[in-house]
């Protein structure tokens, strides 16, 4: 495993090292030391390697994550993962607000509670968190999948689009044009798989969720919808 | 009839043809008229400024002997790459989507045959596009639609979208019409709903967090790329302030002439100020924090000739970006299609309705049967042509008035038509030494 120490070494230097790893396949498991949450760490990846960072980062960690497994053995800052194509983040911690803001793709994993705006603009990303998340969450959210273990805030999925929420304690409300459905057997199939893959299946089976997702009724702008915005 | 004479019919100025229809349309629909374009009203603007040219207290430069350069450093604060283009008037974002593929490669060749940039829009990068540009700039906008860390590393500079001027602070919205199955694929939405696009960022708010946004995007992009910060024309002194503070390269200020693809018209005509009010105010902010020419200024919203290149530099501005002037360029209202405006109830000049997709210029339509019609590399010849003829009259007033580069023209270089226009840039109303709101007296 390759050492880096962000306090000594600094950011620059930790992301440009990370970026040459493109294409190479004989450094792949790395720890980050010191980071201090600091912001930006493991940023714009694009190699299917391993890094763990021992500590708390600031915004936007694993930002842009491309095949590389980050794990923070901390908590994160705002932005998590945000657009995230591919690979997997895990926070062992908790995540503040934004996590995995617009991700096209790949698998985030809090295993603390994420923040506000959990999944905003989500584009493909597949979230699971293991606590709680904030309101607003999967505000927008066009498509993947968020899986919450514990409970949801105010607002989830408003105006949403074709990402599918899977929540299996309270709901505070749901936003505009969010409803509940029926789980059918296909969803608990995937719900099995996301959990499975975000490391909570010892914790919660499939059986006890609820999904919510879009009633479609905002698809197309119509005046009658307008006390709905 | 009576032998006394009758007062004629008096339209009411309040309550004009214009008004009186716009309240009828909405009493019948119940809906806000959603156009594209920026504003239509009269405002003050670059037509009411004038260059004083030499005199016997300076000289002229010789029209076409001696020269004047036009080439304008982009990015020349933090970026790596800074960007060298050969002349200050560059293309502005507009996305596919709202814009055909073969109309951003048309933007694309003009803009490269010019020797400036092109920028993308809400919607991601286009292989028409890039493939065409030689210099490319990549909107990093609220919605994220179709971002990808390899096309921004692949763009040549990046641009932070906060607002533009048809729209500052709302988001936008593409109407279903115009959602092909390549606009939704890129977008990651179904086919044929409406795309809302959204007023703020997802996951920063404020300038402390752009601050870190913008280290997250030169981390990602190894410091190479120029990041601009676009704003609307609201509060340019604050906005620019706050730009160069967040860590900015290039501030692009979009004045509510800029266009949009689609959004309300009360939006447009209502929001925001013109660019001739916003230029001075980001200059001395830039000023104030020593960083005017270190910190690049481009201006946008209106500009059509090079008359408004030249009295835009003169204001302090680096180079200027034109949005749609440039597909005017290309063929948009062309009275060539007028018998095609009037079977959509409109004529040409003021077919505004882009959001709809009917475009029989082929420009603002993805309906491949009208886009077929736009012939990509006529369209790029002629933007080319349009941008070299603003150049040159860019030039000739800049000779004109005795400067070896367009940079070199300043505000003593003007005068203003009226009392607004001298208050707003800032000059002398003509024929007097007075600036409305700074040195009192005629």
């Amino acid at each position: 495993m390759q050492t880096f120490d962000l306090a000594a070494q600094g950011l620059r230097a930790l992301n440009s090292t990370l970026h040459g790893l493109k294409g190479q396949t004989n450094m792949t498991s790395w720890e980050v030391i010191n980071p201090k949450g600091a912001h930006a760490i493991a940023v714009g990846l694009d190699a299917p390697v391993d890094v763990t960072v021992r500590g708390s980062t600031g915004y936007y960690c694993a930002g842009m994550n491309k095949q590389a497994t980050i794990r923070v053995k901390g908590s994160a800052g705002p932005g998590v993962a945000e657009n995230m194509m591919s690979g997997t983040v895990i926070i062992d911690g908790d995540a503040s607000q934004y996590a995995g803001a617009t991700g096209r793709g790949g698998l985030l994993v809090i295993k603390g509670n994420a923040s506000s705006r959990c999944g905003i603009s989500m584009k493909g990303i597949d979230i699971v968190v293991h606590g709680n998340i904030g309101h607003m969450s999967a505000f927008m959210a066009q498509s993947g999948n968020l899986v919450v273990l514990g409970d949801a805030g105010e607002a989830l999925g408003d105006s949403l689009y074709e990402a599918r929420l899977f929540v299996r304690g309270s709901v505070k409300s749901l936003g505009a044009d969010c409803i509940e459905k029926e789980m059918r057997p296909e969803h608990l199939a995937l719900l099995a798989d996301l959990l499975k893959r975000g490391e909570a299946d010892h914790l919660a089976k499939p059986e006890e969720f609820k999904r919510y997702g879009s009633a479609r009724k905002l698809y197309t702008f119509n005046i009658d919808n307008a006390s709905s915005y | 009839m009576s032998d006394f004479p009758h007062t004629p019919p008096k339209m009411s100025w309040t309550f004009s043809n214009d008004t009186n229809a716009e309240i009828r349309r909405a009493a019948a629909t119940g809906i806000y008229d959603i156009r594209g374009g920026g504003s239509k009203r009269r405002l003050p603007h670059f037509d009411d400024l004038l260059f004083l040219g030499a005199s016997i207290s300076r000289y002229p430069l010789e029209g076409y002997r001696e020269k004047c350069a036009t080439d304008v450093w982009l990015g020349t604060r933090f970026a790596k790459n800074p960007i060298h283009l050969d002349i200050p008037i560059t293309i502005a974002g507009m996305s596919f989507g709202a814009l055909s593929g073969p109309a951003k490669e048309a933007l694309g060749r003009g803009a490269s045959a010019a020797g400036t940039s092109t920028t993308t829009g809400d919607g991601g990068m286009t292989e028409e596009e890039r493939g065409h540009s030689k210099t490319l700039v990549y909107q990093y906008l609220p919605s994220r639609y179709g971002m990808n860390p390899d096309d921004l590393r692949r763009a040549d500079a990046i641009e932070v979208v906060v607002g533009q001027g048809a729209k500052p602070g709302g988001g936008g919205m593409l109407l279903g019409q115009k959602i092909s199955d390549r606009v939704a694929m890129m977008r990651n939405l179904p086919k044929g709903i409406d795309q809302r696009s959204a007023c703020r960022h997802p996951d920063w708010t404020g300038p402390d967090d752009l601050e870190i946004k913008i280290l997250e995007l030169r981390e990602i992009t190894n410091w190479e790329k120029p990041i601009y910060i676009k704003v609307g024309g609201a509060r340019p002194y604050y906005d620019t302030a706050l730009a160069v503070k967040a860590g900015a390269d290039v501030v692009v200020l979009d004045g509510m002439q800029g266009g949009t693809a689609a959004t309300q018209d009360v939006f447009i005509e209502n929001v925001g100020m013109p660019i001739l009010a916003c230029i001075p105010q980001a200059v001395k902010a830039l000023q104030d924090l020593g960083m005017h020419r270190k910190v690049q200024l481009i201006v946008s919203g209106g500009i059509r000739s090079g008359a408004d290149v030249a009295k835009a530099m003169a204001l302090g501005a680096d180079a200027v970006a034109i949005g749609t002037a440039a597909l005017i360029a290309l063929g948009d209202n062309d009275p060539a299609l007028e018998a095609e405006y009037k079977k959509l109830g409109t004529t040409a000049g003021a077919y505004d309705d882009w959001h709809e997709g009917k475009d029989p210029a082929g420009i603002t339509t993805q309906d491949p049967e009208l886009y077929k019609r736009f012939d990509p590399i006529l369209g790029g010849r002629r933007l080319k042509n349009y941008l070299k003829v603003m150049t040159l009259e860019a030039q000739t007033i800049a000779r004109a008035c005795g400067k070896n580069h367009l940079h070199n023209l300043e505000p003593e270089d003007l005068c203003a038509l009226t009392i607004e226009s001298a208050a707003m840039a800032g000059v002398p109303l003509a024929g007097t030494n007075w600036i409305p709101g700074r040195n009192g007296g005629f």
